[in-house]
């Protein structure tokens, strides 16, 4: 997976984002304050810009990053100055941490792209404090991140790998429904917040679900 | 959805630059959304930076003056601001006296205070922090984010503000803040809900004669939904829940906020019957404040702030104050 892929793969979730941006935002009224959809959306306009060689928000002078780490660490950046909230941190540590990680490679196999992930895993962790089980986008990424190791480690290919990826969040989102929130602003909703899924995890299975479809495509 | 906007994307600009063109004694950067004052910090005073989503005015911007907060940092509705922000503003009011962030305990407030103190930190800025987390409708526990930052905001702000402006240091201007953080309790109940711009309907239903207890500023919903009741019986319920966790007695400063689209009418009903409810219970409101200072757009309802006061909390919050919103002593 080469450059190519990987801004491909942030455009097409910013597509997807923007396509379920009144539906993310309706998950988070029912247990938040309705605004994740519309603050990814303006989050990830912004990098769609950034990544095509626009200024930086702060007026830095725009470039088309070379490789995939500097991609995911550009659309990391960009969400951190652009989106607010707790999801603009969480999602930004994320990518910078995935394009840390990948450090200069000019392209990514599928080991490499599993250290991405576990790094991302860590940092949305140790910035937000959550576990699985939090009613988070913990609970999205993290059995994706082990389904995504195991499938490796069972020889999967590239497409088999993502899949699973894929599949795993987007149960892990699911799993949600039936949780009571300890982060965030759903956990001051105690049990009011079950039956709800989370907007959080709904958002993180979409963005990694778009990663299988490019690759698929 | 009928509100006085131009386009739901511009709301929270379009009243950046009517704050401007209101308040010749700020600065505003409607682009980057900073509100300062103007003139500058003076060389030796601790910088005062809050911020948060926008939707709660006059917090944040319009306790921007003298004897309160040196900057503010507005987000998008009811979203907390960028780290970006919060960076240029401490930037901006640091006067070599080190700079305190004064963040309402909501998760994205302070994962974006957070960052933003750690870049002033490597720029060699001091930068000290409180939380404030005085509702008392969310429980403190393991399974929750903690109690969300509200009305004693407005005390933190103005009182850590009056100690800044007296030029005490940074340590001793975070220790006050962080007393009358400890020193308050908050409850509020909501008569309807809100609705977002961009959102354009309201967060939650509200049937006609159903409320909502234990709200906090977002909109979100609280923690239980019950029957409308008299204002002597709300000021009951708020009462107790405060006093389960400190004691009414002694001299208190007292806040009655209405949440944006409450009368003042009502705002002093509720004030009465929260008088009597306290002097019932022994305790004398030394000071207070009525009307809207915390609030939640357009919403229906109000939240009660009590602090226990301390001679030094009451001269502090005598000092003089010079804001758009809470102005006195000069």
């Amino acid at each position: 997976m080469d450059t190519a892929v990987f801004r491909a793969w942030i455009g097409s979730a910013a597509a997807v984002i923007e396509a379920n941006r009144d539906h993310l935002t309706q998950l988070d009224a029912a247990i938040g304050d309705a605004d994740h959809g519309i603050n990814l959306a303006r989050g990830f306009a912004a990098v769609t810009a950034a990544l095509d060689g626009a200024d930086g928000a702060d007026g830095t002078a725009g470039s088309r990053p070379a490789t995939p780490g500097a991609v995911l660490t550009l659309t990391g950046s960009t969400l951190i100055s652009t989106v607010g909230g707790a999801s603009g941190p969480l999602y930004g540590v994320a990518f910078r941490r995935a394009g840390k990680a990948l450090g200069a490679a000019a392209t990514v196999d599928l080991p490499l792209l599993g250290e991405a992930l576990e790094a991302a895993l860590a940092g949305v962790q140790q910035l937000g404090a959550a576990r699985e089980g939090d009613k988070t986008m913990v609970d999205a990424l993290a059995p994706a991140t082990r389904a995504f190791g195991k499938a490796i480690g069972d020889g999967a290919a590239t497409a088999d790998a993502l899949s699973a990826l894929a599949e795993a969040a987007a149960a892990g989102a699911a799993a949600t429904i039936s949780m009571q929130a300890r982060k965030g602003r759903a956990s001051y909703l105690g049990p009011r917040s079950v039956g709800h899924e989370d907007p959080g995890a709904a958002s993180t299975a979409l963005i990694l679900t778009a990663l299988r479809d490019v690759v698929a495509r | 959805m009928k509100k006085l906007i131009n386009a739901p994307d511009t709301v929270v600009t379009d009243a950046l630059a009517g704050v401007a063109a209101a308040h010749p004694s700020l600065v505003v950067d409607v682009e980057n959304k900073v509100i300062l004052r103007a003139g500058g910090p003076r060389p030796g005073k601790v910088g005062l930076v809050s911020g948060g989503g926008s939707g709660h005015e006059p917090l944040h911007g319009g306790f921007v003056g003298y004897g309160m907060l040196d900057a503010a940092c507005p987000g998008e509705v009811f979203t907390s601001p960028v780290p970006d922000q919060v960076l240029l503003a401490t930037r901006a009011v640091s006067a070599g006296a080190g700079v305190l962030q004064v963040v309402k305990n909501y998760t994205g407030d302070v994962l974006n205070f957070q960052m933003a103190a750690e870049l002033a930190g490597d720029e060699g800025i001091e930068v000290a922090s409180v939380i404030v987390n005085d509702d008392v409708a969310v429980e403190d526990s393991l399974y929750t984010a903690g109690r969300r930052g509200v009305g004693a905001t407005v005390l933190v702000e103005k009182i850590a503000g009056a100690l800044a402006e007296e030029d005490a240091d940074l340590t001793a201007v975070a220790a006050v803040a962080r007393e009358v953080n400890d020193r308050s309790r908050s409850f509020g109940v909501a008569l309807t809900s809100c609705t977002t711009p961009a959102a354009g309907k309201p967060t939650f239903e509200l049937g006609g004669s159903e409320i909502e207890l234990g709200i906090g500023i977002h909109g979100e919903p609280g923690r239980h939904r019950g029957p409308m009741r008299s204002a002597r019986e709300l000021a009951a319920v708020a009462l107790d829940a405060i006093a389960a966790d400190i004691p009414l007695d002694g001299e208190l400063l007292v806040m009655v906020n209405g949440m944006g689209g409450t009368p003042l009418l009502e705002l002093y009903v509720m004030y009465n019957e929260v008088a009597s409810c306290i002097r019932a219970r022994g305790g004398r409101i030394a000071r207070n404040l009525v009307g809207n200072y915390i609030t939640s757009l357009e919403m229906q309802g109000f939240s009660v702030t009590v602090c226990g006061l301390t001679d030094t909390l009451t001269r502090l919050w005598d000092a003089p104050v010079d804001t758009p919103a809470l102005r006195w002593g000069r």
